[in-house]
């Protein structure tokens, strides 16, 4: 018998006992829903967490700082080294960061994989004002390759000599802006206080309005333009020593692979230099996103394996019922492979209508909920789709419950393949 | 002459062991020759359907040889036996075993579709053996919703659809009333004259045994010369 013959008399085959089949599809619907909703719900939150990663920096870059040499109690005060230069820094009494030279950063850019080096200047905006409303305190960041969720507006253009921000949506409202679209293309002015108490207002564009949110600290994103006319206006009168020292710089590299990434953060360490990656920071929440998504998949397929179970009866059932017609067909010359095939084939395909049903459902279902969610509880989190639907891990839970249907059939199939054409043509 | 295209040498078939143990056959051997009409009589329990089973390949003797057109059945297996069934062989059973659900064509090609024939010359194949038994018009209906002889009708057409040479018949007239067996007893000669196929029955009916060229009989295993019961 021809594949394709097996293919289609196993499909006309399972619809001969509806009703037996239809009981089988539900079982197996059930499973491929749950495993179809757990894995919408995985993409869902994987998505939301990667792309505020990405809001909030580069996936390519480091945050390197000097490694404390404080710390150890016993070990007494340090001696006094006229190379090192301390930054007063917050924490515990005793714990102190050293400040990051020029030299440092030329250390840091010659280790291999590095591509370039930015020392991180730490600004101190006083305030924003729009249209000489009331002035708002603002903090303000460098881009550093990080990718803002814009609710309106665009991205900053980081070589141009317009100073430009991308202002968080919880500023529109208060700073008296009409709403995020027309707030692009606005001025506002943002006050710096200098060494000397003296206090500089500078103009600077709305070109993007971000979402709100869940790891940003409500900042705003400034371009290289905006940056440097902040700095300067910060470091005017300060001693030419401050602005040569920097608590943290920004290491870039090239994309690489996670054993390229720790080979570089040996080298910074053994330079005497603490390197970060955003993951390292933030990698944590998803282990446990997975962590908890594991469990849910591990009941979804405890409910596969009982609606296999249901696939091995309604087959033996199918067997029991077809022994004399099994007996004629290998009477008339079927092989025992073909009749394995023909079986294991109808369990598939049982399977295939199981998991696609149980999918579309969930799809549909599992789409309608999250959108009603992010309009209704889950307003807050802009962007956040709880359930996401990606074609590959919807088209791995349909494969898998084929595989288990298939699986499940080899028993009755076995059982129908070994048949003796004489004993099932006796069979009464 | 060509050789016989069913001989049989000291056949034996044994069914359970020990206490249990059953001599099916106990050492048959006979010959068939192309186009012969051959009826193996017997009574229930004679061993004439294990006889009909094992020279249909369906089944191994516990001892003794087939050879099937001068080839020794034990050196077939497998994919080649299924192949030699199906292209040589056809079955009449006295049950019918058709597919009530399917269609009468649906069932009349099923030893095509077995043996990987395509859709279209498979139903061109399976109208004209309808045609052939007057069934044409019945093709479309559910093969369950035909008569007694209309059925046995079917299942021969199905014997047919794969031209086979010889066609083994298992009590072909057995659920059947008179009228309608005398119709199927013709159309199974009709085929044995004039299209040169080999019939090979098997039965207890003596009526049905008469007309055949030679007639087998069969009791407790061992084939006997003469019709005891008959002559009795």
């Amino acid at each position: 018998m021809k594949p394709l013959e097996i293919l289609k008399t196993a499909i006309t085959n399972s619809f001969r006992s509806k009703l037996r089949t239809s009981l089988t599809i539900m079982a197996i619907f059930v499973g491929a829903f749950t495993l179809t909703i757990t894995n919408g719900l995985g993409t869902g939150i994987s998505n939301y967490i990667d792309s505020q990663i990405a809001a909030v920096g580069s996936s390519n870059t480091f945050t390197v700082n000097k490694t404390g040499t404080s710390g150890n109690p016993g070990s007494g005060p340090k001696k006094y080294d006229a190379s090192t230069r301390v930054l007063a820094s917050g924490g515990r009494p005793g714990s102190t960061q050293q400040a990051l030279g020029q030299a440092d950063l030329n250390t840091i850019g010659a280790i291999p994989g590095i591509t370039g080096v930015t020392p991180v200047t730490r600004l101190s905006p006083d305030y924003i004002q729009w249209n000489s409303l009331e002035k708002y305190q603002l903090s303000v960041s460098p881009l550093a390759g990080a990718q803002p969720q814009l609710a309106a507006g665009s991205a900053l253009d980081d070589s141009g000599t317009q100073p430009q921000l991308i202002l968080p949506a919880s500023y529109v409202a208060p700073l008296g802006l009409p709403d995020n679209n027309e707030a692009i293309g606005q001025d506002v002015t943002i006050g710096i206080t200098d060494a000397t108490g003296t206090v500089h207002p500078i103009t600077a564009r709305i070109t993007g309005i971000e979402q709100s949110a869940l790891l940003g600290g409500g900042g705003a994103f400034i371009n290289k333009s905006l940056s440097t006319a902040l700095a300067d206006a910060q470091g005017t009168g300060a001693p030419a020593a401050a602005n040569t020292a920097w608590a943290e710089v920004t290491a870039t590299f090239a994309p690489s692979s996670a054993s390229q990434v720790g080979d570089m953060k040996a080298g910074l360490a053994a330079a005497g230099y603490t390197a970060q990656t955003l993951d390292d920071r933030i990698g944590t929440v998803k282990t446990v996103i997975n962590g908890i998504i594991g469990v849910l998949d591990a009941f979804a397929i405890i409910a596969l394996i009982a609606a296999g179970f249901g696939i091995v009866n309604t087959l033996l059932m199918s067997v029991q019922e077809r022994t004399r017609e099994i007996g004629l067909m290998k009477a008339m010359g079927m092989g025992s492979g073909s009749v394995f095939g023909l079986f294991s084939t109808e369990a598939a395909f049982i399977g295939l209508l199981g998991s696609a049903i149980g999918s579309a459902a969930a799809i549909g279902l599992g789409t309608a909920v999250s959108g009603a969610l992010a309009r209704g509880p889950l307003s807050d989190l802009a962007g956040l789709h709880i359930l996401a639907f990606a074609p590959g891990p919807v088209a791995g839970v349909i494969l898998l419950v084929m595989a288990i249907a298939f699986i499940a059939g080899t028993l009755p199939a076995w059982r129908a393949a070994r048949q003796n054409p004489i004993d099932s043509l006796r069979y009464e | 002459m060509s050789a016989p295209i069913l001989a049989a040498c000291d056949l034996t078939k044994t069914y359970g062991r020990g206490p249990d143990r059953f001599d099916a056959l106990k050492g048959v051997s006979l010959e068939i020759d192309r186009g012969d009409s051959v009826a193996i009589v017997g009574k229930s329990g004679s061993g004439k359907s294990t006889l009909m089973h094992l020279l249909a390949l369906l089944d191994t003797p516990g001892g003794g040889q087939i050879h099937v057109d001068g080839t020794d059945a034990k050196t077939l297996s497998g994919r080649n036996l299924n192949a030699l069934r199906n292209s040589m062989f056809g079955f009449v059973f006295q049950q019918f075993f058709l597919n009530t659900a399917s269609s009468v064509l649906e069932n009349v090609v099923l030893p095509l579709k077995i043996a990987g024939v395509g859709t279209r010359e498979r139903r061109a194949r399976g109208m004209a053996v309808l045609e052939q038994l007057e069934l044409a018009d019945k093709a479309r209906n559910k093969a369950g919703n035909l008569s007694g002889g209309q059925k046995q009708r079917v299942v021969i057409a199905r014997a047919l659809v794969n031209t086979p040479q010889v066609l083994f018949a298992d009590e072909p007239t057995g659920n059947l009333d008179t009228a309608t067996g005398r119709i199927v007893e013709d159309i199974l000669f009709d085929l044995n004259s004039n299209h040169g196929i080999t019939l090979i029955t098997v039965t207890h009916d003596h009526d049905l045994a008469a007309p055949f060229n030679r007639r087998l009989y069969i009791r407790d295993g061992v084939l006997i010369t003469t019709d005891e019961e008959h002559a009795a």
